[in-house]
């Protein structure tokens, strides 16, 4: 029954996910845009350029997936539909776990992909590719998992989306180093299994825990 | 333990607890300034830049321990629904706040003559920013409701999520290659500073201990006023629409607003 609750509520959520594709137009447009303001910002020389490229992409992917953590429970908040998921005899920890899954694959697997158009505009070296985005494809579903906990928080808070910005980005500083030093290691031709491990723990830390701290404050917001 | 659950027994001990702990932090507060800054003496390489440590390590100690006890308060108040853990740790945050910006704010001003630079995003530096930003992200989530009582347990369940963070900066000196020194005052072979340094630093850590829960009961008594407040105000709104129902029994609209 878990089983069948979790792929249901998967499958919604994609499904609404996909029929509102303008936010994920615009999550995606935000990300290239930002990227594009950096050759601006610290001028357009390639050196500088990449060497500051992975830590631009992780910052900017951090950021974007903050922005898209709104429409994680809100809307459902809204219209009472949070309620009902959390009556139902499946646990709520499962439905929430469900929702970041869904959240990950709507707006953090489009972000990976266009990641290496980014690269490419800040003159990444080719052979750092691979490294970011195994490194994003790890740490991204740890930032749907904690940004779960801190939207579920917000629920029903004055300015909630700035609200949720405070919360969760000191959270999101482990993966953000993890992520960028694998990049810079590679680069300087070090072994990165070690940032790959860490980045795997807290996957591994964040799975089990956050739809349980998640689960706890949406019960609060709707009780 | 259970006993002193219950907030008016605690707010007696508190109350009795107050004046001692006041003036026994001031006293200890002057011995060990006096003992800090000029009965002490300098060191060999920092010379009269190491003074700033006597209030740098008991800040820093002290901003730590109040996120315990703000998590410890959240964690029963999750647990047992007992408001005495939420009251403390509402009553913590910004004390602790306050102690981890003296500790990053001494920490700078000792690090430039000593490191020769103000900050440094070293992992022990950079763990206690996190402590900062989540004792802001507390009092921020805590306050953000239209309904003060609305925002309790979700400040609750932050403070318990944030735990994470203090054994990283426990550890952080030991795991990653940092500027910051490792521990010298909780080892197994004991404390390795000379006794004439070791004697003011401890004072000092008294002195900031007994300030610390001075502060925590006259700020719990302010919080505890509050939650009073609030309930006497629920009290007469009630009973003046009850009042207005009994006035107009035919229904007509009822004003509130007696608060």
């Amino acid at each position: 029954m878990i089983a069948a609750a979790f792929l249901a509520m998967l499958k919604r959520d994609v499904r609404l996910a996909l029929r509102q594709s303008t936010d994920l137009g615009m999550i995606l447009g935000f990300f290239v845009i930002a990227a594009s303001l950096f050759p601006f910002g610290v001028g357009p020389n390639p050196e500088t350029l990449a060497r500051l490229a992975p830590g631009i992409i992780w910052v900017l992917a951090l950021l974007a997936v903050m922005l898209s953590l709104d429409r994680l429970f809100q809307s459902d908040w809204e219209d009472g539909s949070l309620e009902q998921m959390a009556l139902a005899p499946a646990p709520l920890s499962v439905i929430v776990l469900a929702k970041a899954t869904a959240h990950w694959l709507t707006a953090c697997l489009p972000l990976i992909a266009v990641a290496p158009v980014i690269a490419v505009m800040l003159n990444l070296p080719a052979e750092a590719y691979g490294v970011l985005l195994a490194g994003l494809a790890l740490g991204t579903p740890t930032l749907s998992l904690i940004g779960a906990v801190g939207a579920a928080l917000a629920l029903g808070a004055r300015k909630a989306g700035l609200l949720i910005a405070v919360l969760v980005l000191p959270l999101y500083i482990p993966v953000l180093i993890f992520g960028v030093t694998a990049v810079d290691a590679h680069l300087t031709q070090i072994s990165v299994s070690a940032h790959f491990l860490y980045l795997g723990a807290l996957l591994a830390a964040a799975a089990p825990l956050c739809p349980w701290a998640a689960a706890a404050a949406i019960r609060h917001s709707v009780g | 333990m259970h006993r002193f659950a219950n907030p008016g027994r605690f707010m007696r001990v508190a109350d009795r607890l107050q004046p001692w702990l006041l003036w026994g932090g001031l006293a200890l507060l002057v011995a060990g300034l006096y003992k800090a800054l000029l009965d002490s003496p300098p060191d060999y390489q920092q010379h009269d830049t190491v003074r700033i440590l006597y209030i740098h390590v008991p800040s820093a100690m002290l901003a730590q321990g109040a996120y315990i006890m703000m998590a410890l308060g959240s964690a029963s108040f999750l647990i047992w629904k007992h408001p005495l853990g939420d009251l403390l740790a509402r009553s913590a945050a910004p004390i602790g706040a306050a102690l981890t910006l003296v500790c990053l704010i001494t920490g700078s001003v000792w690090g430039k003559p000593t490191w020769g630079t103000y900050w440094v995003w070293d992992a022990r530096l950079t763990s206690m920013l996190i402590l900062l930003f989540l004792f802001i992200g507390y009092m921020a989530l805590a306050n953000a409701f239209d309904d003060p009582a609305r925002g309790d347990k979700p400040a609750a369940i932050l403070a318990v999520v944030g735990i994470v963070n203090i054994p990283i900066i426990k550890f952080s000196v030991y795991f990653f290659n940092t500027l910051h020194q490792q521990s010298t005052l909780f080892r197994r072979e004991g404390p390795s500073m000379p006794p004439e340094m070791l004697t003011p630093l401890l004072i000092m850590f008294g002195a900031f201990t007994c300030l610390f829960l001075w502060l925590l009961a006259v700020r719990l008594r302010g919080e505890f006023a509050k939650v009073r407040l609030r309930a006497i105000r629920a009290g007469l709104v009630r009973r003046a629409e009850t009042a207005g129902r009994r006035r107009a029994p035919a229904g007509g609209p009822v004003e509130e607003g007696a608060g």
